[in-house]
Formats: structure tokens, C-alpha cells, sequence
């Protein structure tokens, strides 16, 4: 056997087995970030939608919706437009993970020495700042269309954040669900997915549906972090009297958090379990 | 150091009501190219991803560069490559971007990773394309991008998932020219393939490999006159003639002729090649037995798979009729 030219030993200590892991994470990342300034296409597509869906339901909906309290529609619309974006953004990871196994790239990773915590990681990291990026067109498109935030700076960030950790908790059902999807029916999924997004809060009050559809719509997480988006950034809300209507703001950190709690651990769990 | 890359004993693996693997044993010295033959179904893949830490034996144990597949997979991932049957490379990134990926992943640090892609890419013969975007490259180049990403840390023993599987012969010769460097640079590798000539081209030692178990296994030319060697085919122009050749044929290669009706084809294995040919070829033009066409090739897989089985009955005709009909010329 000849002297091989490189092997970098593996790491010993819990240091540097998370020094690994971090690095491995960047370089996961950046290589699916460059995929995005290498697509213009892809990106403009990802960032018009959102404003071709503010403009349909900010003008052609929105000239026939009264808001319940009174108020402007689109000051009532945009944050539900904002978590619907964020809600749909697991359609991009989910599709990621489901051609990653397709292709064999799941299988590639896992036959090296990386934590699988890294490939999470940097899958992660790479769909929020997509997600931020998104998030801040749709802002500025709310703004041009005569929205904004009135209730100081400081507010409108934990708004903003509000829907990143909405985004950041979906990050993990994408990844339970896409290990187990063709990348075909991974795309599809927007079909369900659509109307548990208007099946909330969204675009209208709750109160105005039927009494089932007014309970799922009401316990939607979704709606709560919308009703908590309204809020802080001091839009119109539809009000509610409901127990989820009131405490709005403690269930759109409670929903995320929980689902994280669920779902994280069943996602690496089944990435486990591709050994079976 | 143990002189075996990759020892496995009586690995099973069971999905559903089926055996993938029922008791496959293996023993790949080091620094050999070894080949796994077997048709589709075989259980080759799911051997190899056994071996590479992919999947967790039912029951058995296997140890790849020394170490034990289920209890230190981070040290068998550390010694091996593996190239699955399919190209995982990024096709929105360039080649040179690719490797240097992997580089980084391997944990080589920026400026080794940059190093080692450039040499890679001179080495697998990719450096002209070095800056293109992979979704550019041929099927051959993306193989030879796969290979080389495998082959990053130079390891110690890489696993090549049937690696030319979709690649014209061109592009195959390319892989294959490939292969034998690896080799030579020190690994041993481990290739699945379903066609006889590939790992006879390649490979030092063959394992045949049928309904999840290895039913044979030698050097490649052995395993060939275990057949009976290369094949002389011929198709006479009429059928009338079928038995006086068939006479000629039989004394030419001293075996007993095939010979199908409907075609006016004859089939018989020949040890000396070019000797039996010219004999047979003189001996029917004397007789004025006209032939209509005539090659010498290599065994089939179904023709090896119907000389090991038919030998050892105990292992039925599964593997043979799932064999048929793939066109394994070579």
C-alpha cells in the first residue's frame, strides 16, 4: 500500500468534533446559496409570486373586503400575506431533501465523516436567509402598496422575528416529510399546503366562517402569529374573543416552539433510521 | 495491518418477505480491483451499502480497512470512497467547485482543498473543463467528477456502485481507464458491475453474486473457462447445412455445439481462439457450407450464470431468467 497523500485525522475532542460540524455547515450552505445567484431565474420567480399574490389579493379581492373593525385592507392583509410566504417556505425545503435522497446525495453524505448535524445545519442556515430575503421584498412591497408599522421600530422587529421563527420551526416538518417524498410528490405539496394557509386569519376574519371552519381557523397556528404580527406592527386586526384570538402573542412563540419540540427530533430520528 | 480491505461474513439483510442478502460472505485482499457480478436484484447494492455504512446488516458482521462497519462506521467513513450509481455531483456548480466542496468536507482546509481539486481535475482529465458548470458536462465527464470527489482523500478502499452503468462506450472506456489509476495510486476498489466483460476487463479477482449470496468466486479468467472460454457464433445461410457444421464445430473446439433452428445459429465455447476459428472457418468453406456470419466473443453473463448454477442446482434458476434479454454483448 502506498503513503496516501492526505488524512486529516478525525476529531477527538467535543471541541472539535463541534468545530467539524460548524464548518461543515458553512460549507453545506454557501454551495446551496450560490445555487440561488447562480439561478436568476428561479429567484425573481421566488420573489414575484409574493407580489403578484399581494397585488391579487391587496386589489382584485381586497376593492369587495371590509375589515371588520374598520381599517384598511391591505394594513390588515400584508402580515397575513408576510406568514403565508413564510408558511409556504417549506416547500423549498422540502423538495431540497426530497431530491437530495433521490439523488443520492443524502446517501454520499452519509457515507463520510460529517455529522449529520452539519448537513441539517447548513440546509438550515442557507432556507433562513432565502426566507429573510424573501421576507424583506414582501416588506417593501407592503410598504409601496401602503402599509406599514406604527408601532415604533423596536415592535416591528419582534413582529419580523415572529415569522422567521414560524419559518425556522417548518424548517423541520420540510425535513421529516421530505425524507420520506419523491422529489415529484414533495412538489405537489403545495396543494394541501395552500389552503391551511387561507384557512386561517390570513386574508379573512375568522369570524365570518362557518362555526368548524371558524375553530381550525382560529387555532391555526398560522393565524396566531399573524394576529401577533397585527398586533406589533399596529395594523387592524379582526379582534376575537376566543381564548387563541387573546393570547395571540403567546401562541405564535408556543406553536413554533412546540412544533420544533416534535419535529426535530423526528426528523433526526428518520435520518437515522435510512440505515434500515 | 490485516492484508483484507473488506472481510464480510454471513450478512443478511431481509426487506419485507424478501432477502435482499441471505449469507453473503466476502473477502477482498488489498490493493486488488475486485468486481461483485450479478444481474439486477442481486443484492450488489445493497452489499455495497452495507459496506459503506449506508445500511445496518440484519445479521453478520463486516469489517472495511479494519475497522467494523456497524460498531466504527466514523472510521470506515474515513477510509472509504464511495461513487454511487448515479453521479452526485452539483450540476449548478463548476467542476473545480464541486471538488473543492468535497475537499472542505473532507476537512482539508481552504487552500489543500484548492490544491487537491486542481490535481484531481488534471488527473481525471478535467482540467480544461475545470470552470464550466457541471450541468455542461457529459455523462462520462459528470462519472469522472463522481470518481474524483470519491476520491479526494485518496482512500483506502472505494466503492464504485455499477460505474458505467448509462455511459456510451466511449465515455466507458474513459471510467475505466480511470478505475485502473486508482488502482495503481493504492486503493483497493470495490466495483459492481452486471456485465462479465467490465469486470473482466478490470477487475483481479470476480465475486458472482446471485439471490443475495456470492456463488462463485475466482480470477476472471478462470471463472471464463469454468464456461468453456470465449464463444464462436455463427449463422449458416441454410439450415440444411446445421448438422455437417455442427460435426465441424465439435471437432474444431472439442465441446458440443448450441444450435437454434430459427436462427440457423451455432454456439460453442472455444479455448483457443483465433486457432479454432481459422480451423472451423477452412473446414466448412472444404465442405462448401456457406456461412452468412460469424463472431468470436466473450462469455454473457447468462452463459456463466447457467455453467455456475447448473452446477450447483441448489441455487435454482432465479438468477439465469433474471438475466435473459440484457443485451450483454461484448
Amino acid at each position: 500500500m502506498t503513503a496516501l497523500p492526505l488524512t486529516p485525522a478525525l476529531p477527538r475532542t467535543r471541541r472539535e468534533r463541534l468545530r467539524w460540524t460548524l464548518a461543515d455547515g458553512w460549507t453545506i450552505a454557501r454551495s446551496n446559496l450560490v445555487h440561488w445567484t447562480r439561478n436568476p431565474a428561479a429567484v425573481l420567480n421566488a420573489l414575484l409570486y409574493p407580489i403578484v399574490m399581494v397585488l391579487l389579493f391587496g386589489y382584485v379581492f381586497g376593492s369587495a373586503m371590509n375589515v371588520a373593525g374598520g381599517g384598511d385592507y391591505r394594513e390588515f392583509l400584508m402580515p397575513g400575506m408576510y406568514a403565508q410566504s413564510m408558511t409556504m417556505g417549506v416547500m423549498t425545503t422540502m423538495i431540497i431533501i426530497a431530491t437530495g435522497s433521490a439523488r443520492g446525495v443524502t446517501d454520499r453524505f452519509r457515507s463520510m465523516p460529517i455529522s449529520q448535524a452539519a448537513v441539517v445545519l447548513g440546509r438550515s442556515f442557507a432556507d433562513m436567509v432565502n426566507s429573510v430575503l424573501e421576507l424583506a421584498v414582501l416588506l417593501a412591497c407592503g410598504l409601496v402598496v401602503g402599509w406599514g408599522w406604527h408601532r415604533g421600530a423596536g415592535a416591528a422587529l419582534a413582529a419580523v422575528g415572529l415569522l422567521l421563527l414560524l419559518r425556522f420551526a417548518l424548517i423541520w416538518v420540510g425535513i421529516y416529510v421530505g425524507l420520506a417524498l419523491t422529489p415529484e410528490s414533495a412538489s405537489a405539496a403545495w396543494m394541501p399546503l395552500l389552503p391551511i394557509t387561507m384557512l386561517a386569519d390570513t386574508f379573512v376574519s375568522p369570524a365570518l366562517m362557518p362555526g368548524w371552519m371558524r375553530v381550525i381557523a382560529e387555532w391555526n397556528p398560522l393565524s396566531a402569529t399573524v394576529a401577533a404580527c397585527r398586533e406589533l406592527f399596529g395594523n387592524p386586526g379582526w379582534g376575537g374573543d376566543s381564548w387563541a384570538a387573546q393570547h395571540a402573542l403567546w401562541l405564535a412563540i408556543g406553536w413554533p416552539a412546540l412544533i420544533t419540540l416534535v419535529f426535530l427530533p423526528l426528523s433526526a430520528r428518520r435520518y437515522r433510521r435510512l440505515n434500515r | 495491518m490485516t492484508s483484507f480491505a473488506v472481510v464480510a461474513e454471513g450478512l443478511r439483510k431481509r426487506y419485507g418477505d424478501a432477502d435482499a442478502l441471505d449469507g453473503f460472505d466476502l473477502t477482498v485482499p488489498e490493493g486488488t480491483v475486485y468486481g461483485l457480478l450479478g444481474p439486477n436484484g442481486a443484492g450488489k447494492t445493497t452489499a455495497v451499502r452495507i459496506l459503506t455504512t449506508l445500511l445496518r446488516p440484519d445479521e453478520g458482521r463486516a469489517v472495511v480497512a479494519g475497522f467494523d462497519v456497524v460498531t466504527q462506521p466514523d472510521r470506515v467513513r474515513h477510509a472509504i470512497g464511495l461513487a454511487g450509481q448515479q453521479p452526485t455531483v452539483d450540476e449548478i456548480l463548476t467542476g473545480r467547485e464541486n471538488l473543492e466542496m468535497w475537499g472542505r468536507l473532507r476537512h482539508l482546509g481552504a487552500a489543500a482543498a484548492r490544491r487537491r481539486a486542481g490535481e484531481l481535475l488534471e488527473r481525471f482529465g478535467l482540467a480544461e473543463a475545470a470552470g464550466k458548470r457541471v450541468r455542461h458536462y457529459s455523462g462520462g465527464m459528470r462519472r469522472r467528477l463522481d470518481l474524483a470527489a470519491a476520491f479526494v482523500l485518496a482512500p483506502r478502499v472505494l466503492f464504485l456502485d455499477e460505474p458505467t452503468t448509462g455511459l456510451d462506450p466511449r465515455n466507458r472506456n474513459e471510467v475505466w481507464q480511470t478505475v485502473r489509476g486508482l488502482a495503481e495510486a493504492g486503493s483497493t476498489v470495490l466495483m459492481t458491475t452486471q456485465y462479465l466483460f467490465e469486470a473482466d476487463r478490470l477487475a483481479h479477482r470476480i465475486a458472482v453474486v446471485d439471490a443475495g449470496r456470492v456463488i462463485a468466486e475466482d480470477t476472471p479468467e478462470r471463472l471464463k473457462s469454468a464456461v468453456g472460454g470465449d464463444h464462436v457464433d455463427l449463422v449458416l445461410r441454410h439450415a440444411a447445412d446445421l448438422a455437417e457444421a455442427a460435426r465441424v464445430l465439435a471437432g474444431a473446439a472439442g465441446a458440443e455445439p448450441v444450435a437454434d433452428h430459427d436462427t440457423r445459429r451455432l454456439t460453442v465455447p472455444v479455448r483457443d481462439r483465433i486457432g479454432a476459428l481459422t480451423r472451423i472457418m477452412r473446414e466448412l468453406q472444404e465442405r462448401g457450407v456457406e456461412v452468412e456470419d460469424v463472431t468470436l466473443r466473450r462469455p454473457t453473463l447468462d452463459e456463466v450464470f447457467l455453467s455456475i448454477t447448473g452446477a450447483n442446482s441448489t441455487n435454482g434458476t432465479n438468477g439465469v431468467t433474471a438475466v435473459t434479454g440484457e443485451g450483454t454483448a461484448a
